[in-house]
């Protein structure tokens, strides 16, 4: 960004509003106000605000406004010079009053990009600089300053990337400034161990005093000062986000069975996957995603990451550049990406401001921010999101958690792997400025009241179209063979992408090469920006012209910032000043160990164990089924997953809403990629179960697992070809307690893993998920596992949705059916009190019926299947009847009715099958559990009986307007 | 010869990938070319037979959907697209592709100033981005991307931005007479949406889902047929009988054939 000097720069004022009266965005708003508790607005009009600065004529302006900022049809605009005098602040206490909000310079302005693009387009030149912004005009009673700035502080602005004002607002624009090339030396040979640990802190490095010794060893052994950019670099790659410290930590466990663990990533996720050896698997923990076969000419990656703390403290754009990321991820292995998950865990909507620590945004907002992200980036970036989940806990309040997936598809042995000395380091996408500085270790540390001010610079906001650019870009020159290794700026930025690049060979950096989005970078901040969308290549000098010009073509922006060397050492400059120089060896090899205590406790009642009940003789069954189909982790997600597109790409097959009203619930979808010959298709499902954790950490995650495999094999994928990927949010690795339900949760999946044959192909955790609130408590979250599944279909014809499709059909329960009512939903909606256990769940038991039930399928002797998860038999049948607007006659198979209706279990599926088809349907069974149960029928009820009652007999479409929170007849609720 | 059709690829178009496979089951041979390209090669539009603009976000749709692509097609390619539509040839606009062809002013007389347009398309009446599987019935014997065809279309909407409205609803009447409502939206047994949501997904007047210029070789649609030209692309594959948009593609590409 350049500023002309003129004398003439003025700025110009634009308000561009709707001229019709029910304005959709206006109404939302006043919805989002309401919900928020502001009551007493009665109603908010919402305009769009443009500062221009330039020497603009008339003409121009004319130009500029007609043409590029309104619709006329649906819109009205008026423009000014900008007054000195701007409107006072509104009287406090009046009816009606203005708030405007505009972006704090600096922070990535997709549309304020565009229209300097499109005044070039126009001819019109002497446009300096565009800021953007809303501004709300509201009427109520009484709009005290006090309602209007909680009305801007709860739902119009966050102050983390914007600024607002009551009344007029100012623009700001990004100040023209120098480059500082400013570095800092630490003399740090000679501190003392106060003095090294004051440095980490005050550079919110998150190093211990091990790490920061280790640091102080290498200065004295190269006799050498450390400049501030070799410190930040050596910060964020000796980051938990990048090193996983916690699982390679050395383990002392104590409880039950104690024993000392060496590391404990080695010893269970990567042991799983070494120990089942599938011949399958192409990559396991090597690149930036799994890889698996798909169907020998193509090759499968997946990759799951989290965004939390980014998404706590502003939730669009966190979630927003989490998908970016992940996506990144993907072509950061070469290749195209084909799919999105996401599966967010929220506080819950309807909590009180009262119940939220000081610095926190709303759950409600999260969530709506969240989702926003997700929409905003899959939907523009043209990458279908396909599955998810969203889970609600009051565990989550302060610290959401936003798992955000990616698959991609590449012809085999397409990804290059090994830079070579004299090859090019190049630098594609977007530019760099100072978004997202230390993220890494952002990531790595508790927050508290002030992270969000302290940290403001760590939320990035996302650029999708540009990130379709690099995939456009990336794919070609895959296919040209242009470059020798691909990987992604994402945590660290090019310090992280350019460091792991050459950390076999070495390279040189010519750092003031970098494009910048403003001037006026530290080099520090430069070398560790986590600008979005960028990609580094190793580009062989013979093949630099060729990729410039397939940049140009895309218009995608391409700098070459150095070379990769033989040095076995990391060099950067910036302008003739050496600035970084480090060993290969010490930034990747010397990191101390971590040595950490667990604690492992005994989970209150063992897994499987069904305690005394004390029922009522009328016990409401009717009630407790359709209060567990409204429960909000159970109910329809299809106010959201209609915003996200999940048809792109023209791929999905099992689609997550499909059925008779395209409304049921699949259990996971199914997508068969355009660019493969022949009918083979894949399948992604999830896996998730915190309330198992809360007592139980082993027992959650092994049935993780258990559902992801489940999911999967209910829309027809093969068990025995399905690869899993874990997800851990954990709270402070510190505490030996949390630390020893980690250590219990990989053991578990360790051995579960095995049991099923399934494995580990990629796989990343995040701790810290803990928030220090102003009361001084530590608000942590519930152990979260995600287990993320992807399995081969041979035949997309053989895949499976979970609508009831035929009356007469019989429906079945297959797989070992013990429910307890330990970690249910059932719990969490009725009074009376348990000794539960959570399910056990025994994984080689549950793996026979998966391929007895696979053979089924592959037969065609399936109509419908569905997995019972959260809510139990009863919800799972309720689904299946909501999917098919078909009634549903069952007779539960032994006495223990409320734990057969609403306990869960793991290892079970219903599946429909004709009667026809029955006799080899139960065949496929031998000497497995498979009970026919119910029948489909054409009357629209759901009917559940005991051995000698009716238990449930409600109508279809009464279990619709529970489970999707309408009133009979009418609509849903506002989302 | 199979007709060559160019897929105009702007920065932020994404289902290029989608209508180039539809293109190709329909007979044709499609080109995907960046805008870019366009400009710098200089290439000639005259080799292509078929023109469509895919769907996507080009530009982010800042400023609103198809806003800035539209500006792109004014100022870089007027003479070329000019020249393409007044030669008789299909060109089709899909999603973003429609909302350009409009905002460009192609669309729907071709003779309105793009300054004061008489209809545009703006934010669906729900507020929000939904994708959803919609019904369609084909309408105009004038569109020869339509004429013809008496199934129904059934294909997913995928868009924020796809309420078709006019300044003056005495335009509308017109564009009726002239039968240029090419498409509109329907409930699932064919009969009128008439309004009502979810069968009319954005608000549009008179259910209008896809509209031609009065030639009738311009067609802009909302939904995305190119998204349903194999059996598995479907929403109900496992339930019934379907009605793919493959029909559409293939009577652009019989229409070219019969030209020659």
């Amino acid at each position: 960004m350049t500023y002309p000097l003129s004398l003439k720069q003025t700025t110009f004022r634009v308000i561009v509003g709707q001229l019709s009266h029910n304005d959709p965005r206006s109404t939302a708003c006043l919805t989002d106000a309401h919900a928020l508790g502001l009551t007493s607005i009665s109603n908010i009009t919402c305009y769009d605000l443009y500062f221009l600065m330039g020497d603009l004529s008339h003409a121009q302006l004319e130009r500029l406004t007609r043409q590029v900022l309104h619709d006329p049809v649906t819109q009205s605009i008026q423009w000014q010079a900008l007054s000195e005098n701007a409107e006072l602040e509104t009287e406090s206490g009046g009816n009606q009053a203005t708030i405007e909000v505009t972006l704090r310079p600096g922070v990535t302005n997709p549309v304020a990009e565009q229209i300097q693009r499109a005044s070039r387009t126009l001819d019109i030149h002497t446009l300096s600089a565009v800021s953007t912004g809303q501004r709300y005009v509201i009427s109520g009673q009484l709009l005290t300053d006090e309602i209007l700035h909680t009305l801007a502080h709860r739902l119009l602005c966050n102050p983390i990337i914007q600024r607002y004002a009551l009344g007029e607002i100012q623009p700001v624009f990004p100040t023209p400034a120098e480059s500082t090339g400013d570095v800092e030396t630490f003399a740090l040979r000679d501190w003392d161990d106060d003095k090294l640990i004051e440095l980490s802190h005050s550079r919110r490095a998150a190093l211990n005093l091990e790490e920061m010794q280790a640091i102080q060893s290498y200065c004295i052994k190269e006799n050498r000062d450390l400049t501030d950019i070799e410190f930040e670099m050596i910060a964020q790659t000796w980051s938990e986000h990048c090193v996983h410290k916690t699982f390679k930590a050395r383990i002392t466990v104590e409880g039950e069975s104690p024993q000392v663990l060496d590391n404990l990533f080695k010893q269970t996720i990567q042991e799983a996957t070494r120990t089942i050896n599938a011949p399958w698997v192409r990559s396991a923990f090597k690149d930036n995603a799994g890889i698996i076969d798909y169907d020998g000419t193509h090759e499968l990656s997946f990759k799951v990451e989290t965004h939390n703390h980014p998404s706590a403290i502003e939730p669009f754009g966190g979630a927003n550049t989490g998908t970016g990321g992940v996506i990144r991820d993907v072509i950061g292995v070469s290749a195209r990406p084909i799919a999105s998950t996401d599966i967010l865990c929220f506080g819950p909507a309807d909590l009180s401001f009262d119940d939220i620590p000081a610095g926190l945004l709303h759950p409600r907002r999260i969530a709506s921010g969240v989702v926003s992200g997700i929409q905003d980036y899959g939907n523009k970036i043209g990458i279908p999101t396909v599955n998810g989940a969203i889970l609600y806990d009051p565990g989550y309040t302060s610290n959401p958690l936003v798992y955000c997936g990616c698959v991609g598809i590449a012809p085999v042995n397409s990804h290059p792997r090994h830079p070579q000395p004299g090859d090019r380091i190049v630098v594609i996408g977007g530019r760099t400025g100072r978004d997202g500085l230390r993220g890494a270790t952002f990531s790595s540390m508790t927050m508290d009241a002030q992270t969000g001010e302290v940290s403001g610079a760590s939320v990035q906001i996302g650029a999708p179209i540009v990130e379709k650019g690099l995939i456009d870009v990336c794919i070609l020159a895959r296919d040209r063979q242009l470059y020798h290794a691909i990987t992604d700026c994402g945590a660290g930025g090019l310090s992280s992408a350019v460091g792991e690049m050459g950390n076999q060979i070495g390279g040189c950096v010519q750092l003031d090469l970098a494009p910048l989005k403003y001037p006026g970078l530290a080099p520090w901040e430069i070398w560790l920006s986590e600008a979005q969308e960028r990609m580094v290549l190793a580009v062989p000098p013979e093949a630099l012209t060729e990729m410039r010009q397939l940049c140009e073509l895309y218009e995608v922006e391409l700098t070459d910032i150095g070379e990769f060397t033989g040095s076995g050492r990391l060099v950067v400059r910036y302008k003739d000043r050496v600035v970084l120089d480090l060993d290969n060896d010490f930034l990747h090899n010397s990191i101390p160990q971590r040595q950490l205590k667990a604690v492992v406790s005994v989970p209150p009642q063992p897994a499987g164990h069904c305690g005394a009940l004390n029922i009522p003789q009328d016990f409401d069954y009717h009630h407790t089924l359709l209060a567990l189909l409204a429960h909000p982790n159970i109910a329809s997600k299809e106010s959201v997953v209609r915003v996200y597109d999940h048809e792109v790409q023209g791929a999905t097959v099992i689609k997550p809403l499909m059925g008779f009203n395209h409304d049921g619930p699949c259990d996971a979808c199914v997508l068969r990629p355009l660019e493969t010959q022949g009918n083979q298709a894949f399948a992604l499902s999830a896996g998730i179960n915190p309330e198992y954790g809360k007592t139980n950490a082993a027992q959650m995650a092994v049935n993780a697992i258990d559902e992801a495999l489940r999911n999967v094999v209910a829309v027809g994928a093969d068990p025995r070809h399905t690869a899993i990927l874990d997800n851990f949010c954990w709270g402070d690795p510190n505490n030996p307690h949390t630390l020893g339900s980690l250590v219990a949760a990989a053991l578990a999946c360790r051995d579960a893993a095995i049991d099923y044959g399934a494995p580990f192909i990629s796989g990343k955790d995040s701790f810290n998920n803990e928030y220090l609130g102003v009361d001084g408590q530590r608000h942590a979250i519930p152990p979260t596992l995600l287990i993320s599944a992807i399995g081969i279909l041979q035949d997309w014809r053989h895949a499976i949705s979970m609508d009831l499709k035929m009356p007469g059909n019989y429906l079945y329960l297959v797989g070992p059916f013990h429910p307890t009512l330990g970690g249910s939903h059932f719990n969490l909606i009725n009074e009376i009190t348990c000794q539960d256990g959570v399910p056990d769940c025994a994984p080689s038991i549950a793996q026979a019926h998966y391929c007895a039930l696979h053979k089924a399928i592959c037969l065609s002797l399936v109509q419908a299947c569905h997995d019972i998860s959260e809510g139990g038999l009863a919800v799972a049948a309720a689904e299946m009847a909501i999917g098919g607007r078909s009634g549903l006659d069952l007779l539960l198979p032994g006495e223990d009715m409320l734990r057969e209706c609403f306990g869960e279990t793991s290892g079970c599926l219903l599946a429909e099958v004709t009667q026809e088809n029955s006799p080899e349907f139960e065949a496929c069974f031998s000497g497995l559990s498979c009970t026919q149960m119910g029948v489909v029928k054409k009357l629209p009820v759901l009917s559940i009986r005991g051995s000698d009652s009716i238990l449930i007999k409600i109508p279809v479409e009464e279990l619709v307007c529970a489970w999707q929170g309408k009133t009979i007849g009418g609509h849903a609720h506002a989302a | 010869m199979p007709p060559k059709a160019l897929i105009l690829l702007a920065s932020g178009t994404n289902r290029d990938g989608d209508v180039a496979q539809a293109l190709t089951l329909a007979g044709a041979d499609p080109y995907i070319v960046p805008l870019q390209g366009l400009r710098q090669l200089r290439s000639s539009w005259q080799e292509f037979q078929i023109l469509v603009i895919a769907g996507g976000f080009s530009y982010a749709d800042a400023l609103g959907a198809g806003k800035l692509l539209a500006l792109d097609l004014m100022h870089f390619f007027a003479d070329q697209a000019a020249e393409f539509v007044a030669a008789g040839k299909p060109v089709l606009g899909i999603c973003n592709g429609f909302q350009a062809l409009v905002k460009a002013g192609i669309l729907p007389s071709g003779n309105a100033s793009p300054h004061d347009p008489e209809v545009t398309l703006t934010f669906n009446d729900c507020g929000h981005f939904e994708c959803r599987w919609i019904t369609l019935k084909p309408v105009s014997q004038v569109c020869l991307w339509t004429r013809g065809l008496d199934d129904l279309i059934e294909c997913p909407v995928a868009h924020g931005e796809g309420n078709f409205i006019a300044r003056e609803p005495a335009v509308l009447h017109a564009f009726a007479e002239s039968d240029q409502i090419a498409l509109v939206y329907a409930k699932p047994d064919g009969t009128p949406a008439n309004g009502e949501y979810p069968h009319n997904p954005n608000g549009s007047m008179m259910d209008i889902a896809g509209i031609c210029n009065p030639a009738g070789n311009v067609l802009g649609l909302m939904p995305h047929p190119e998204d349903h030209v194999l059996p598995q692309q479907y929403v109900h594959w496992n339930r019934q009988a379907r009605h793919s948009g493959l029909p559409l593609f293939q009577n652009a590409v019989r229409y070219v054939q019969d030209q020659e």
